[in-house]
């Protein structure tokens, strides 16, 4: 057993899993990323549909992860943009707007991809988690900007509709390392979804713009 | 530490009244604590826990019929005050830096001899199975209210565990790109109604982590660090976190060196 292991750590680039008992990291990873996500996958187990595959990362997540809490530098964002903006997908048939009551249900719901949900029932978007929406929601959280009038504000110019379907499909495409999920490119929320949610920021006759 | 019985039934009362507790959306988290107070005044479920785990820790319990009370958790044998706010930290005997968590299974296994599955056969307790880890977590954090939280890091795997704890935060993965920074990493946010810490920051992290183990009003139970960190994991939408694992310590350290300094209130009362 000894033997095997101390082969297997010869032949790994990275020497910290092996490098003290424990697996505790060695203090000057040559990769850090690398190594995290070999340390993670070691201290974590598949539970339901949360498997541990979702530990490893796209490059976005590894550039976001490199820039911790700091601001990004001018051309790490300018990548991360790039890469993003190329993975968004307009709507089929070109429209924009769904069912804005349907969206409002999607804000609402925060469940969903966590190990507890049940993989059967539709994910939430859960957007009242962090943005201001309908003004008589007053549950709601502060980590994104306040949406309250947003189509009311913006109105449906083509252009206002295609930057907003970007941030709604990949919030990296306009805002790299944002907070905000990449709900379509990470196939969190359909295409239908992604309409109603648009239709609950746009639709005239929908709470966020009374 | 032992509890007349009037404040235990009362305490029991509080519980299954705690348990139908609205907690309405339209309030914040504090708002929500501040009622329970004002209904309840200073009384906390999580007095059932500590009295439950002194008992544990007492009793001679597993095949060699002895009770924890040589368990040593870092200020020598059977020394608990003030031994929670210096935690998680570098062990000689096993070779590994251990929360407070790890550290009770160790003595549960080499000083009772209980096999671990018995140890680990409910960590974290739900309705009638009730946890010996959560009881006996709560007994020993208790005996640290007041005492200050010292995480020196004089030893290098104690650096290197809050490396690892200080990276795990930032880590992003998962469907929705989530790292424990996402939430915890700006002042004065909130998610719904719920006031976010700022971890990153002395203030923030000893606001937080001076508060942990508590009694979850919401769940009826008392929860500890390593199932605070799990759950966080979970809405992060990562698969299960194992318990005692090196990411659990290291991120616990990490938190904990992040609050040094910051006067131990815990087990408390969360929504």
């Amino acid at each position: 057993m000894k033997t095997l292991e101390s082969s297997r750590c010869r032949k790994m680039l990275l020497a910290v899993a092996c490098a003290a008992p424990m697996g505790l990291a060695a203090a000057e990873p040559t990769d850090a990323t690398r190594d995290i996500t070999a340390i993670m996958k070691s201290a974590f187990e598949d539970k339901r549909q949360a498997t541990l595959d979702r530990l490893d990362q796209d490059e976005t997540q590894k550039l976001c992860t490199e820039a911790r809490d700091q601001a990004l530098p001018a051309v790490v964002a300018k990548k991360i943009a790039e890469i993003n903006l190329a993975t968004v997908k307009p709507p089929a048939d070109g429209q924009y707007l769904g069912d804005w009551q349907n969206g409002e249900v999607i804000a609402n719901t925060g469940t969903g991809l966590q190990s507890s949900d049940d993989p059967a029932k539709p994910n939430g978007g859960n957007c009242y988690a962090c943005h201001e929406l309908s003004p008589t929601e007053m549950a709601y959280g502060t980590l994104g900007p306040s949406l309250k009038h947003y189509g009311k504000l913006r109105g449906q110019d083509p252009a206002v509709l295609a930057y907003a379907w970007s941030m709604v499909y990949n919030s990296n495409s306009y805002a790299p390392c944002s907070n905000m999920p990449r709900f379509g490119h990470r196939g969190i929320l359909t295409e239908q979804q992604l309409k109603d949610v648009m239709a609950f920021l746009f639709d005239p006759a929908s709470p966020v713009n009374q | 530490m032992a509890l007349p019985a009037r404040s235990t039934s009362s305490l029991i009362a509080s519980l299954l009244l705690a348990l139908s507790l609205p907690l309405a959306a339209e309030q914040t988290s504090e708002e929500a604590i501040a009622e329970y107070h004002a209904m309840f005044g200073d009384e906390n479920p999580a007095e059932l826990w500590q009295l439950r785990g002194e008992e544990l820790w007492k009793t001679p319990r597993g095949p060699r019929e002895v009770s924890l009370e040589a368990c040593d958790l870092g200020k020598g044998p059977g020394v608990i005050t003030g031994a929670y706010a210096e935690l998680p930290r570098w062990f000689e005997d096993t070779g590994k830096v251990q929360d407070l968590e790890s550290r009770l299974v160790t003595c549960m296994t080499t000083l009772q001899g209980l096999p671990e599955s018995e140890v680990f056969a409910i960590k974290f307790g739900d309705g009638e199975r009730k946890s010996d880890l959560e009881a006996l977590t709560a007994y020993v954090v208790a005996a640290s209210r007041g005492s200050r939280i010292s995480i020196p890091l004089d030893h290098p795997a104690e650096k290197a565990a809050y490396a690892l704890g200080e990276s795990v935060f930032f880590y992003r993965a998962g469907p929705h790109d989530f790292a424990c920074a996402t939430c915890h990493s700006e002042s004065g946010k909130r998610i719904r109604l719920q006031t976010l810490p700022q971890l990153t920051t002395k203030e923030g992290a000893q606001a937080a982590y001076t508060r942990w183990p508590a009694y979850r009003v919401s769940q009826g139970e008392l929860r500890t660090m390593e199932w605070r960190l799990q759950d966080c994991f979970r809405q992060q939408r990562l698969p299960q976190l194992k318990y005692g694992s090196d990411v659990a310590i290291g991120l616990t350290l990490y938190l904990a060196r992040k609050a040094e300094g910051g006067e131990m209130v815990a087990p408390s009362i969360k929504r």
